[in-house]
Order: structure tokens, then C-alpha cells, then sequence
């Protein structure tokens, strides 16, 4: 279903030829709806809902190529992870991802592909341009969290069930180093220095951070909110800023974002989204962050240097994934 | 916060090189891995034929369960150098469950499964008194294993029956039909399952308007006669009785209790040990990860995940989890770890799940389900609780007569 090509866009860009000041240019925003089977499209400055694009079955996690033409979607259910051309909103193709495809990561130079495979155990290599298979690393149980080194160098994959971190070298696809973590980790990042790894773990509860090099974990993060019983701060998902001044981390049933200070590693203050927060993005310039509340069918937004929630916006059914693109 | 410290092993192996394999399989690395033997006793019973070809327990009923969680344990074992096996034990109707018991002990295993009858668990557990062994209940749902017969070297996966009635009571006080008709059998089991419904109504708002026996004795189970006789003669039995919201049914042994939903005089739901019910695991539950789960049970074991087999397979990864975080040889370590609140084992439920300290019972959120579908996990929003809303369901502290012998 396309729809007409943002006008306001257009016109704020004419304006900024013109004019010395120019408006703040509007990034899309895309969010998958896992159970809505959809992409909603949505506009960075007037929050509006530009569309929504139906997709595969159970799409989780998403991704922009680095050349910011596709969308890239782990279509879970139907076992592959779909292609959308970002200009047309149609899918145009699909990549050999292996069953299940939960999460998928870049390499920095913009191929090959990591996709976890949340049954088979394995981490799926895949060549974005000829869309080959270059490997399938056999990790622990459940794999979801990919997590890649600004250097390219290295691929972190978390596994559920066997409750590591698994570094692996990407040229020659080795474990070389399993980092046993809090109970299910979940998601993997490097921080933009590529110095550390902030690895959740959401049946545990808190937040491992591990120095990229020596591969041990330098400290763990736990979190207590008033009135919020322990059992539901359950971390998903987590974000660092360029600078690595702050760190946001998806604190699930909780319905909270918490915000760590990234030089001392404390918790700063906590941010009320909406249910069952899972996932965050930035939008390039970071003024603002955009998470994804999977129980209340919405998406909160962040003032990231004022530290407050300002909107919520609905989207389509459990929303999950979401990411920015880059103008 | 401070534990999360404590539980934290930096594991690190160099250059292990995994690639192009299928998934799932587990061989042991060379040389090094430690062996973490698992036992698993099974006393069979004579039981009745369920009234429903659907529910006819398979032959390899838990043990499917165990199987998958030490494929589970093993596929960490490969990152941390650590085998698990299992031992099964079966012991015929009749046949001596202490020797196999012995034998497992003797042959080294400490961590050993029981799906046996409450007597026979105890007898067990007596016979393992003083020794390196801990055995896990993974069936008796008997409260008093919990309370007056607890015993310090037995941890309980099953959820017990004050904890199924509480989550099933709880669901329906939240729904708003707290008018409850009980029907009930004649036996020791229905009796104890009545206990808990009665304790039940008391703790969380619910009114038991009437209670009636059907006396009857079952005799042959399933004819491909009868239907019309069962059609006249369960809404009489069900008449006459006040105004109520739902039925339940007290029939462990299922006399007549799957023969009530939709005859019931009145047009009511049933609940209790026939038609809505609580239960550890339902094979369509789906939430909170579970779907994997699932997938991996039904293509290991070709059929649906029972309850039996996700308690089953509760045991093996709870030793699994404290392997990987402590030193299996130590025994010692192993029972404090798989005790304390440093287990959190990821159980698809939403939350970790931990032993109780007071009496060995596993606190676990409860399902309560139609045939097809779940319909809730209890515990239900609102009701309170100190510390967590989960010990909402059972015996909790300040009520426990547990004194570990």
C-alpha cells in the first residue's frame, strides 16, 4: 500500500535552501508489529503515522541497510527475513536467513548479515549482495542478542537458555571467548568506542557490562524501582550514546526506561513508558529515543537531553523492533 | 543486588571453532568435561483409563521432559566443559523402590528425579537421610509433602494442590464468579483437593453455596455404549442446587468429573479437576517465550509438552543452572546454590522461578486453562502481597508447618 510522498518533507527542505536556519529535518522512524505482521512508518518531528506496510508472519527484529534503501525484517514465522525497499514500502526480496529469525545485525561496512535463529541454535552469516550463506555458527540455546564491534571484528550472540555471551571472530567464525552472564540475556551492544559490551539479562534482572578486550565482565548493574516488585525489571533491550555519557536500558514489565550515567555505572533515574517496554532506537542527531511498548500497542518518545517521556504514539499490534533512519 | 555479583563466572575458551554443524547436537569435549550424573526414579501405578482417549499418559511421560533439559544442560555443557547424563530407574507396580533408589546412590548420582506417590517419595527421602542426595518431586501434588511430611533433601517441581486451587480461586474471584457449587467423589484425593478449595475460597473471596458427593462407584471406563445414560444423568445429579457462578469438581480419579462440563442443569462453567484447570504447563501455552519451548519439546519428543515433562525438565535445568555457576563435585554448593535466590531459572512464565525456603516448594506462576488454550496465569493482578504476588499461591511462610527432619 504506498501512500503520497511526505510533502512536508519536501517543503522544509526547499525552506532550508532558502533560508540560513533550517527546520530540524524529520528522520522515519520504522517499528515492527509482531503480532499486527506490519511495519509502521512514522514521521520523527510530527509523530505522525506516515503508514503501515504489511509484512510477513511475527516480524521482530529490524534493521536499515547502511546505504538507508532497505529495511531489513526477521519475518520469524514465515523463517526469512524480508526485504523492503525503503523509497517504494514494498518488499522486494528476501535473504536465506535460516529458521526462526528473531534479531540481525550489521557489519559495519554494511554486509554480511547476522541473524539469530531462535530454534536451531545457530548464528546465520549471510553476503548481503550475493545473498549467500558464508556461515551458520553453532552458539548455545535460544540465540537472540547480536551485538557487532565498530571494528567489525568481532559478533557478540547471546543465548537464552545457556545464559552467555558468545564472542566470535568474524573472519574465522571461532567462539573465542563464552561469557557466562545473568539469567536469559537477551541483547548485545557495543558501545560506539567499541571499549565495552552492555549485555541484558531479563530473568536476572540487570545489566552486565564487559570490557570488549579482556572479555571479563567489569560490572553488574541491578536496578530497584519503588513500588515495582523485582521480578517484573526484566531488561531487554539497550542503547548507548556516541559519546558513552549515557546508557538506556528496556526494562520490560517494569514499564520503565532506566538511564545509567556511562562513565560511573549508576543508575541515574528511571523514565515511565508504556507496558512491557522491549526495544529502543536514537534518532541519529540522539535528541530524541524511541521505544517500543509491546503490551500498550504504542511507542513512547524520549527527549534524550532533557531526560523526559513527551509523547506516546499508537502503532499496530505488539509493536517489538524499531530503528531510525539516518536522514 | 549484591548476589547478582556471586553468580557470575568468567568462562573463557580459546579458539573453539563451531561451524556448519546441525544444531542441537552435543558430544562431549575431549578429555576435560566433567560428568554430571542425573538420576531418574519412576514407580509406576496402576491407573485408572481417563475417560478421554486424549489424556492416556505417555509411556515416556517426564522422562521426555528430563531428556530435553539435558540436551539443554549439555549444549551449555560444550562452553562450560560439563556433561550431564541420566539414569533412569523404573520400578514395576509393586517392585522395591528403595533398591533402585540404592543403586542410583550408590552408582554416584546426588541429583535424582522421583515420580512416585507421596508414600513412596518419603520412604525415599528416609532411606537418602544423611547422604549427599537431593531428590526432586516431580509429581505428588500432596500438601502435607510440603508441610507436616516435608523433608530437607526433597525440592518439589510439581506445584502442589493448595497452589492449583489458589491460582484457579484467584481467577475466578477476578473474573467476578465467586459462587462456587462443589461437587465432589468419595475419595482420599478428592478430599484433599476439597481442602484446598475450601482453604481457597477462604483466602480470596469465594462462597462454596453447596457441596454434593456423586457417590457413585466407577466401574468399567470407556464402552462405546452408555453416552445417552451419562446425557439424563448428569444434570440431574446437578440440580436443584442455589444460584452459583460455576461448578467445580473434586474427582481426582476421574469417576464422573470430565462428564459434567455442558450437562450441568444449570449453564455453568466447570472448574477444578475437569474442564477449566490449573496446571504447571499447558503443550498451547505460548507466552513469554514459550513458543520455543514448545517448538523444541514437539520436535524432540513427537507429542505435546505435559505438565509432567516441563516439571521434569524444571529439575534438570535447575541443576543445570547451578552447575554452570558453581562446582557440580561439591555437593554442598550445588544444594545451597539450587536453593537460594541466586537460581533464577528462566521458566517461560514471565518471571524467574526459585525455591521456597520454608518448605522446598518451587514458586512458580500457575496456569489455568481450557482444553485448548490457556486462559490466565494466575497470580491475578490485585491480589497483594509483602514481597511477591507469586506466594500468593500455596503455603506460604508465616502458615508453614514445615520443620525440615
Amino acid at each position: 500500500m504506498k501512500v503520497n510522498v511526505n510533502r512536508a518533507a519536501i517543503a522544509g527542505a526547499a525552506l532550508c535552501l532558502s533560508l540560513w536556519a533550517c527546520p530540524a529535518l524529520a528522520y522515519t522512524v520504522y517499528i515492527s508489529n509482531e503480532k499486527g505482521n506490519s511495519i509502521t512508518v512514522l514521521d520523527s518531528e510530527t509523530f505522525e503515522v506516515l503508514e503501515t506496510i504489511p509484512v510477513g508472519q511475527r516480524p521482530r527484529g529490524i534493521i536499515l541497510t547502511k546505504d538507508g534503501k532497505h529495511l531489513l525484517i526477521c519475518a520469524s514465522d514465515d523463517n526469512t527475513v524480508q526485504v523492503l525497499d525503503v523509497a517504494t514500502r514494498e518488499i522486494v526480496g528476501d535473504l536465506p536467513s535460516g529458521p526462526d529469525p528473531e534479531l540481525l545485525n550489521l557489519h559495519p561496512s554494511g554486509s554480511p548479515v547476522y541473524v539469530a535463529n531462535e530454534d536451531d541454535n545457530l548464528l546465520t552469516v549471510i553476503d548481503l549482495n550475493t545473498k549467500e550463506v558464508l556461515a551458520e555458527v553453532i552458539v548455545g540455546v535460544e540465540p537472540e542478542g547480536v551485538g557487532v564491534s565498530p571494528d567489525g571484528k568481532t559478533v557478540v550472540v547471546t543465548s537464552e537458555t545457556t545464559n552467555m555471551a558468545h564472542f566470535i571472530d568474524t573472519e574465522t567464525y571461532e567462539l573465542t571467548d563464552n561469557v557466562l552472564v545473568g539469567s536469559r540475556p537477551r541483547f548485545a551492544e557495543f558501545t560506539a568506542d567499541g571499549k565495552r559490551v552492555w549485555v541484558t539479562s531479563e530473568v536476572a534482572g540487570v545489566v552486565s557490562v564487559i570490557d570488549a578486550e579482556t572479555r571479563k565482565i567489569i560490572k553488574t548493574i541491578g536496578f530497584a524501582i519503588p513500588g515495582v516488585q523485582p521480578e517484573y525489571i526484566q531488561p531487554v533491550g539497550v542503547r548507548v550514546t556516541k559519546d558513552g555519557s549515557k546508557v538506556f536500558v528496556a526494562l520490560g514489565p517494569a514499564n520503565r526506561v532506566a538511564v545509567i550515567d556511562g562513565k560511573t555505572l549508576e543508575v541515574e533515574t528511571y523514565l515511565l513508558v508504556g507496558h512491557r517496554v522491549w526495544q529502543l532506537a536514537f534518532t541519529p542527531d540522539e535528541a530524541l529515543l524511541f521505544t517500543t511498548n509491546g503490551n500498550s500497542n504504542d511507542v513512547s518518545v524520549i527527549d534524550v537531553p532533557n531526560l523526559k517521556v513527551i509523547k506516546s504514539i499508537p502503532v499496530g499490534n505488539a509493536p517489538w523492533g524499531v530503528t531510525v533512519s539516518k536522514d | 543486588m549484591f548476589w547478582a555479583l556471586l553468580l557470575l563466572l568468567f568462562v573463557s575458551l580459546p579458539g573453539m571453532a563451531q561451524t556448519e554443524g546441525q544444531g542441537g547436537q552435543a558430544t562431549p569435549p575431549s578429555g576435560e568435561a566433567m560428568v554430571v550424573p542425573l538420576g531418574y526414579l519412576k514407580q509406576e501405578v496402576r491407573r485408572l483409563i481417563p475417560l478421554s482417549r486424549l489424556n492416556v499418559e505417555p509411556e515416556d511421560i517426564g522422562l521426555a521432559g528430563a531428556e530435553l533439559a539435558l540436551k539443554d544442560n549439555n549444549t551449555t555443557g560444550l562452553f562450560t566443559k560439563q556433561h550431564f547424563s541420566l539414569e533412569v530407574e523404573r520400578v514395576p507396580i509393586d517392585g522395591d523402590a528403595l533398591a533402585a533408589l540404592e543403586k542410583l546412590v550408590e552408582s554416584g548420582h546426588r541429583f535424582i528425579l522421583v515420580d512416585a506417590p507421596a508414600e513412596v517419595l518419603l520412604r525415599l527421602a528416609d532411606s537418602a537421610k544423611g547422604k549427599d542426595v537431593l531428590l526432586f518431586n516431580i509429581r505428588a501434588t500432596d500438601v502435607s509433602l510440603r508441610q507436616e511430611d516435608c523433608r530437607a533433601n526433597v525440592l518439589h517441581t510439581a506445584p502442589d494442590r493448595a497452589m492449583l486451587a489458589d491460582a484457579l480461586a484467584q481467577y475466578l474471584v477476578w473474573k467476578k464468579w465467586p459462587r462456587w457449587f462443589v461437587v465432589k467423589g468419595a475419595f482420599p484425593e478428592d478430599r484433599a483437593y476439597l481442602d484446598a478449595l475450601h482453604r481457597a475460597a477462604a483466602r480470596f473471596g469465594g462462597m462454596i453455596v453447596e457441596e454434593r458427593e456423586y457417590a457413585e462407584t466407577p466401574g468399567a471406563r470407556r464402552s462405546d455404549t452408555g453416552q445417552l445414560q451419562v446425557q439424563r444423568q448428569m444434570p440431574a445429579f446437578t440440580q436443584g442446587a442455589p444460584s452459583y457462578d460455576v461448578l467445580l469438581v473434586a474427582d481426582e480419579r476421574e469417576v464422573f468429573g470430565p462428564y459434567l462440563p455442558y450437562r450441568t442443569w444449570d449453564p455453568r462453567p466447570v472448574a477444578g479437576t475437569a474442564g477449566l484447570q490449573a496446571m504447571s504447563w499447558h503443550p498451547a501455552h505460548e507466552q513469554w517465550g514459550a513458543t520455543q519451548m514448545q517448538n523444541r519439546f514437539q520436535r524432540f519428543a513427537k507429542r505435546f509438552m505435559l505438565p509432567l515433562d516441563y516439571q521434569a525438565w524444571l529439575a534438570v535445568r535447575a541443576v543445570g543452572e547451578a552447575a554452570s555457576r558453581t562446582n557440580p563435585a561439591d555437593f554442598a554448593a550445588m544444594n545451597t546454590f539450587i536453593r537460594s535466590e541466586d537460581l533464577e531459572l528462566a521458566a517461560f512464565k514471565g518471571q524467574k522461578v526459585t525455591f521456597r525456603k520454608w518448605d522446598g516448594q518451587l514458586r512458580q506462576p500457575i496456569i489455568v486453562a481450557g482444553p485448548d488454550l490457556p486462559v490466565s496465569m494466575s497470580p491475578q493482578e490485585g491480589f497483594l502481597h509483602e514481597r511477591t504476588a507469586v506466594d500468593t499461591l500455596g503455603i506460604d511462610a508465616p502458615e508453614s508447618k514445615c520443620k525440615f527432619q
